[in-house]
């Protein structure tokens, strides 16, 4: 891999949140929630990296401390060759133009006082100021054909839209700064499975056409899978295991990986019932409070004594199979 | 012998801006120790048939048709009779087990009351029996559990506190309205396992309202998939998956991303759901469907028996969606 090709890099990011004890005072000293605890990926030109874990494993705070909307507590964020982690606001602005956000409820993420037209206008008018009104409007008119709006839409307010409607007009206006990457979080998981393939559909078509890189969140599996080049497991705010698609669920090395893909149903009554499920056992620790070690030790099937004493770190097992596991399945 | 009898049920809003009918016409059978599935998109009316079986409906809303369970309609039932079926006969568990628990009582107190109140037992017999119960659902360490508020616990636990409390009286139907999709896949395989066991065990029958059709695969012998409002198509799960009857149904399957196989495209279903505010005359897909024909707009077709226990809802042929 040529460091000219790599858009993103991102090392050893930390976030950490204050967090208050029961019963504080004012000068009770708070605790720290390991939201991000040292995650590192590099992402290139046109590939689309999908994160997946559960609720809690820190992954959209670690998209949202990419583009500085959360303090980060140590790490670099590279974009093109420049740490911009920490970055004045001043200075982070024209970055915003480059790398834009999906957010997960669409509705929630548009303005309901503004128009269609206004909404996928703004980034326009914020970050291009001396474009006139008619090419502004000529270039978001282009963009809502692009995504599949009708021309006619365009002074409707968000309410009159359905769920997947709206994401694609949260997708218009994501795109129409001509971004080099988009962060997803978790875009089509308040959305109906008719609805999700279409905006799925959409947006491998964008990525297709527009050669922009993609950071997909989601906790689905299967449409992590199908959309992604490579995907990022986390678990607990740390990475345990990062390959292509394919092969992380073909053979998956880390055991966290090979439960969570185990508990995905499929949706095939004959392969799903004579399928045995592994369920996982106990529950999610708590990221104050984290095991020592390696994160997954209690819940793990094939726990060691090293485990608790030495933390695995991210190394790659097979070409580009990275797997943190002491123990990594074979 | 069927344990609930649904017949022609109608369920109708009344809204400032019209009326909407959220369920049309629907009708279905569940036997004792029974899975059935209702798969639905949302605003399919999938949770209304069992509001309105249950007594739930929002105050605009209204229910026609008959529920029968055991023989007795409880669409007619007086409030302290329908209270009675709901205590005894049938359970309901929901899609957020927070907003379904009471914040300010333990658990403990949540669980007892129920005992107290339906059974008349004694508050430490009420005590062991909810204990018992909190173990039967797998709950570790359930001495210090009972003890909880429900925010101490984590939403998979509160699911499965649910899930002991639904059966404290020994339902004979649990109804299950989305009771994973506010967890994590982890804690849904768990669920789903613990409601198969329960089950088996028990011998409840079940019915999963849910969206996810691999959650389906799973679990459930039957399956009734509705659309706006209406069934079209009913029948055993692995029939339904292997053969979908229907161009819903069919387009529903192939829009799914699945983890064991590769697809370059995923198959959509143009356009959106129906606006339930609407008069529909035909079937409620055909602006959507691939094989609409004239008379689509036209008629609602029939739900008609075409193999032994198979029903649909359609007016293209069954070899023609082959």
């Amino acid at each position: 891999m040529s460091s000219a090709e790599t858009l993103l890099s991102v090392d050893q990011l930390k976030v950490y949140f204050n967090v208050k004890p029961e019963g504080a005072m004012l000068w009770t000293k708070p605790l720290r929630l390991k939201a991000v605890d040292g995650v590192s990926f590099d992402l290139k030109k046109g590939e689309t990296l999908g994160i997946v874990g559960e609720s809690g494993c820190g992954k959209s705070t670690l998209a949202r401390a990419i583009i500085s909307m959360v303090p980060s507590e140590s790490g670099r964020v590279v974009w093109f060759g420049k740490d911009i982690l920490g970055l004045p606001v001043d200075r982070m602005r024209p970055l915003r133009r480059e790398i834009q956000m999906i957010f997960q409820d669409p509705l929630a993420s548009l303005d309901p006082r503004m128009t269609i037209g206004e909404i996928i206008a703004e980034p326009l008018k914020t970050h291009l100021r001396d474009l006139k009104p008619r090419e502004i409007k000529a270039r978001v008119q282009a963009m809502m054909e692009k995504v599949g709006l009708l021309p006619n839409q365009i002074n409707r307010y968000p309410h009159e839209f359905s769920g997947g409607q709206c994401q694609r007009i949260g997708i218009a206006r994501a795109l129409v700064l001509e971004p080099k990457l988009i962060i997803c979080d978790e875009p089509v998981s308040a959305l109906d499975v008719s609805i999700q393939a279409q905006v799925i559909n959409l947006l491998t078509r964008l990525q297709k056409d527009l050669g922009i890189s993609l950071i997909f969140i989601a906790h689905d599996l299967s449409v992590v899978k199908h959309i992604s080049d490579r995907v990022l497991v986390l678990y607990l705010g740390n990475a345990v295991e990062m390959s292509n698609g394919d092969e992380l669920y073909m053979h998956p090395r880390h055991p966290y990986t090979q439960l969570l893909i185990s508990a995905v149903p499929i949706p095939d009554p004959e392969v799903e019932r004579n399928r045995e499920v592994e369920l996982i056992k106990g529950e999610l620790p708590s990221p104050i409070n984290p095991p020592s070690g390696c994160v997954f030790r209690t819940r793990c099937p094939r726990v060691q004594d090293i485990c608790s004493k030495e933390k695995p770190v991210l190394r790659a097992i097979e070409g580009t199979h990275e797997v943190a596991c002491h123990f990594p399945l074979d | 012998m069927s344990l609930l009898k649904v017949r022609n049920l109608f369920v109708d809003f009344s809204t400032p801006d019209g009326t909407v009918h959220a369920v049309t016409d629907v009708s279905f059978d569940i036997s004792k120790g029974e899975t059935l599935a209702i798969v639905g998109e949302s605003g399919s009316g999938k949770s209304q048939i069992v509001f309105a079986a249950m007594g739930l409906l929002a105050d605009n809303g209204r229910a026609r048709g008959e529920v029968l369970f055991e023989e007795r309609n409880l669409l007619s039932l007086s409030p302290s009779d329908l209270n009675k079926v709901r205590a005894n006969d049938i359970a309901m568990i929901f899609q957020d087990p927070m907003t379904s628990l009471n914040p300010y009582m333990r658990v403990s107190e949540q669980m007892t009351e129920v005992l107290v109140l339906h059974k008349g037992m004694s508050k430490s017999a009420a005590y062991t029996e909810s204990l018992r119960m909190l173990d039967a659902v797998k709950i570790p360490d359930a001495r210090s559990v009972i003890r909880r508020y429900p925010h101490e616990c984590s939403g998979g636990m509160r699911q499965r506190i649910m899930i002991a409390m639904s059966l404290l009286c020994h339902p004979k139907l649990l109804i299950a309205d989305e009771p994973t999709t506010a967890l994590d896949v982890t804690v849904q395989a768990q669920i789903m396992h613990l409601l198969n066991e329960i089950q088996k065990e028990f011998g409840t029958a079940i019915i999963l309202i849910t969206h996810d059709l691999a959650v389906v695969a799973g679990s459930c012998e039957n399956t009734l998939v509705l659309y706006g409002g209406r069934v079209l198509e009913y029948g055993r799960t692995v029939d339904l998956f292997k053969s979908p009857a229907q161009p819903y149904t069919k387009g529903l399957l192939s829009a799914l991303p699945r983890l064991d196989t590769d697809g370059e495209q995923l198959h959509t279903i143009p356009g959106n759901p129906p606006n339930m505010m609407l008069d529909v005359r035909g079937c409620p897909f055909e602006p959507r469907c691939p094989y609409r024909r004239p008379e689509c707009a036209e008629t609602m077709p029939d739900l008609v028996r075409f193999q032994d226990d198979r029903l649909r809802a359609c007016h293209v042929a069954f070899e023609d969606l082959q």
